[in-house]
């Protein structure tokens, strides 16, 4: 009989199973990987369910795999802990993680590597799970680094492509830095409390009496894992990865770029609520990157082509309104979001594979439209999410984004008194926004007539069913918001519980979003030249936005090209120079010094002999001189 | 007879063993050459061993004796078998170990 503790581990063992059965089995028999990989992926979703139902209000499942190391004072377990917050997670991760997986079966169909695809896939979903459920720092930054290694190796996954290759290593990279921020806040935290098990920091922090003393080292921790969050959430100004890596399969973009990996530094920060609590200089750090980004990426995604480049743009933006939340102090609200972005974020990237895969790895909108006709399925869960994004009652969307929005709203951070009004107002022109170039997307791609060579066709039901179950999510999670802020109180503080409106004040409060929407209709659709036309008179703006704010190649002058002729100098002056010139100095010595030593052995015996006596007298000579 | 004479005796045998081995081509008359001056040196070993009327330096030429009789066996041997080879007991032609 299994424990109930011990079924959490076998939540992380089954996917790293299905990881090592998905590529040894699947090698020879091709078909089989990415049954064995979903099977894994939804027996480990099962357990989590029945976690879910036996995890009484408040309570937590504790189980410590094994005592991982210890040194002098300092032990670390591997600790897996499942409370509220991670129950969220855990469902999030193996439910969309299942259909994603599902979705890619049909989707990898004609790969020849799907066996490597759906290992690391597999070992992807594990990463993610360790992530969530670690107990301390260090389990959890386990994940963090195995998460970043499967999308490197999953965005880099058709690797003959060199360019594919370096959007890889550019993710891998970006997020290095990240994680030095991250490390540092871990040692920063060991250094201050001496342990880094999240209950008994809380602990330690609640027990603190005099919080003025402690601001700084808040402050500090609370800004290096930011750094790490925004290394992995793809916040300014370490997002640039995010887009790139649209390189790899669609169903990984769905899985890792949207509803996942890229909400582990939301997670963090909910995780790490005690130490951002106390650090509200950190928190406006928080709020300023967040609605910047947010603000700059959503704006960026309107001048986009590529229906994939469209939706990172979208995913990177959206990641900016859960900061917003959590940097307020709101975690369930940037948890809320998670979900629901989850669902509709996951749904629209499916849908972009299921055109992608329809109009034969086509991803130029330009060379889509009227696709409503010969994709059907695809166009409803599109047009559902996509309203659900925009943030249309009673969508999903618009709930979640409301929340953060009143949420943002009432903070009351003393650095920021006086421009959380301008914050307000541009988080509200990128919900405006946001519905603007989604709807774009949807009229470019699949209404009109259609402006491409291929031959459409609707996707095959294994590619449908997990559309419309994501899209069905999308649709009604928003009505969960109460439930949720209920379930994670305890596990991270909520000031405010969710706001239930009817659906008629919803709907009168969604206009915004809703005149986003007809604007972008009408422009895409009945008066198509118009865009083209304000593109033309408003070029600087236009080209700005088509360019990413050249954010690239501001890095590529700033950071790169420094740091490449950094490298040059350093391998031509000091290796070439310095250390291989010590090198083959010494070897010169050593050479030169044999050539001259070398005269003296002629292989004359009589020479040896003069020179023996030579040296028999000078010694004698020698010894009686002394 | 006073000990000067024998140790002059002596130096002078070395120094004409000692030139022998240094400017001599042939091998076996360098190999004489180092006998000689192993006699040489017998002849002051016991010329110091008569004076201070001791015998230990007597003893030693025995083991002097002992030894050059074991150098020339195997420094023959040597000779034989350079000259096998290289039909020749000249030095200067046996330079071949020279790089």
């Amino acid at each position: 009989m299994i424990s109930v503790e011990s079924s959490l581990a076998y939540i992380i063992l089954l996917p790293l199973l299905g990881s090592a059965a998905a590529f040894v089995i699947g090698r020879n028999n091709k078909n089989w990987a990415g049954w064995i990989a979903t099977l894994a992926a939804a027996s480990s979703f099962g357990i989590v369910l029945n976690l879910f139902s036996r995890l009484s209000k408040g309570g937590t499942f504790e189980f410590n795999l094994f005592n991982w190391f210890s040194a002098g004072s300092f032990s670390v377990d591997f600790m897996l802990r499942f409370d509220a917050l991670t129950a969220v997670m855990c469902l999030v991760i193996t439910g969309v993680g299942s259909l994603i997986h599902l979705y890619s079966i049909a989707y990898m169909a004609e790969d020849e590597g799907k066996h490597r695809f759906f290992s690391y896939l597999n070992l992807f979903l594990f990463s993610m799970l360790v992530l969530v459920l670690g107990g301390n720092l260090l389990v959890l930054f386990i994940g963090w680094e195995g998460v970043g290694l499967c999308s490197y190796l999953l965005i880099g996954f058709w690797f003959k492509n060199l360019a594919y290759a370096a959007a890889g290593r550019k993710a891998f990279v970006v997020n290095r830095i990240g994680d030095a921020g991250f490390l540092l806040a871990i040692f920063l935290v060991f250094q201050q409390f001496g342990t880094i098990d999240f209950v008994e920091l809380a602990k330690l922090i609640g027990a603190i009496s005099d919080f003025q003393s402690y601001i700084p080292v808040f402050t500090l921790i609370g800004i290096c894992l930011f750094i790490g969050a925004a290394g992995k959430s793809a916040q300014i100004p370490l997002y640039v990865w995010l887009p790139d890596a649209m390189a790899g399969p669609t169903p990984v973009s769905a899985l890792i770029h949207a509803a996942t990996m890229v909400t582990a530094g939301v997670y963090m920060m909910a995780r790490a609520n005690f130490i951002f609590e106390h650090a509200p200089y950190a928190m406006a750090v928080v709020i300023i990157i967040s609605v910047l980004t947010a603000f700059v990426a959503g704006t960026t995604a309107i001048a986009q082509n590529d229906i994939k480049k469209v939706l990172a743009y979208s995913t990177v933006s959206q990641l900016g309104f859960m900061f917003m939340a959590a940097g307020s102090g709101a975690y369930w609200v940037a948890i809320f979001h998670v979900v629901t972005h989850a669902f509709f974020k996951a749904c629209l990237f499916l849908g972009a594979g299921s055109v992608i895969h329809g109009c034969h790895h086509e991803q130029d909108m330009r060379h889509m439209g009227g696709l409503s006709k010969l994709m059907p399925i695809t166009f409803v869960t599109y047009l559902l999410s996509t309203l659900a994004i925009a943030g249309i009652a009673p969508f999903s969307g618009y709930w979640s984004k409301h929340a953060i929005l009143a949420a943002l709203g009432e903070n009351a951070n003393p650095f920021l008194t006086g421009s959380i009004e301008i914050a307000v107002t541009l988080a509200s022109i990128t919900a405006v926004v946001t519905a603007f170039y989604m709807t774009r997307s949807l009229a470019m791609t699949f209404l009109g007539e259609y402006r491409g060579h291929a031959h459409p066709h609707e996707s095959p039901v294994l590619m449908t069913a997990p559309l419309v179950i994501l899209a069905a999510l999308a649709c009604v999670a928003g009505y969960y918001g109460g439930d949720l802020s209920h379930y994670l109180e305890g596990v991270v503080p909520v000031h405010h519980h969710f706001h239930k409106e009817s659906i008629g004040a919803a709907l009168a409060h969604s206009w915004t979003a809703i005149l986003g929407v007809v604007v972008a209709l009408v422009l895409y659709t009945k008066l198509s030249e118009i865009p083209g036309r304000i593109y033309k008179a408003l070029s600087p703006i236009g080209k700005l936005l088509s360019n990413k704010y050249y954010l690239d190649e501001i890095f590529g002058a700033l950071i790169v090209r420094p740091l490449e002729s950094l490298a040059r100098m350093l391998w031509i002056k000091v290796d070439q120079g310095i250390v291989d010139g010590t090198v083959n100095g010494t070897a010169a010595v050593v050479d030169v010094s044999g050539e001259v030593v070398r005269s003296f052995q002629t292989g004359q015996i009589r020479t040896y002999m003069v020179m023996m006596f030579i040296g028999m007298v000078v010694l004698m000579s020698l010894y009686l001189a002394l | 007879m006073p000990i000067s004479n024998y140790l002059a005796l002596a130096a002078v045998l070395f120094g004409i063993g000692a030139l022998g081995v240094m400017t001599r081509r042939n091998t076996i008359v360098v190999f004489m050459c180092i006998e000689l001056m192993l006699n040489a040196v017998n002849l002051t070993l016991v010329a110091f061993s008569k004076m201070h009327g001791e015998l230990s330096g007597q003893v030693g030429v025995f083991f002097v004796m002992v030894v050059a009789a074991a150098e020339a066996a195997v420094g023959l041997a040597i000779i034989i078998s350079v000259f096998r080879s290289i039909l020749s007991v000249e030095t200067p032609d046996s330079s071949e170990l020279r790089l």
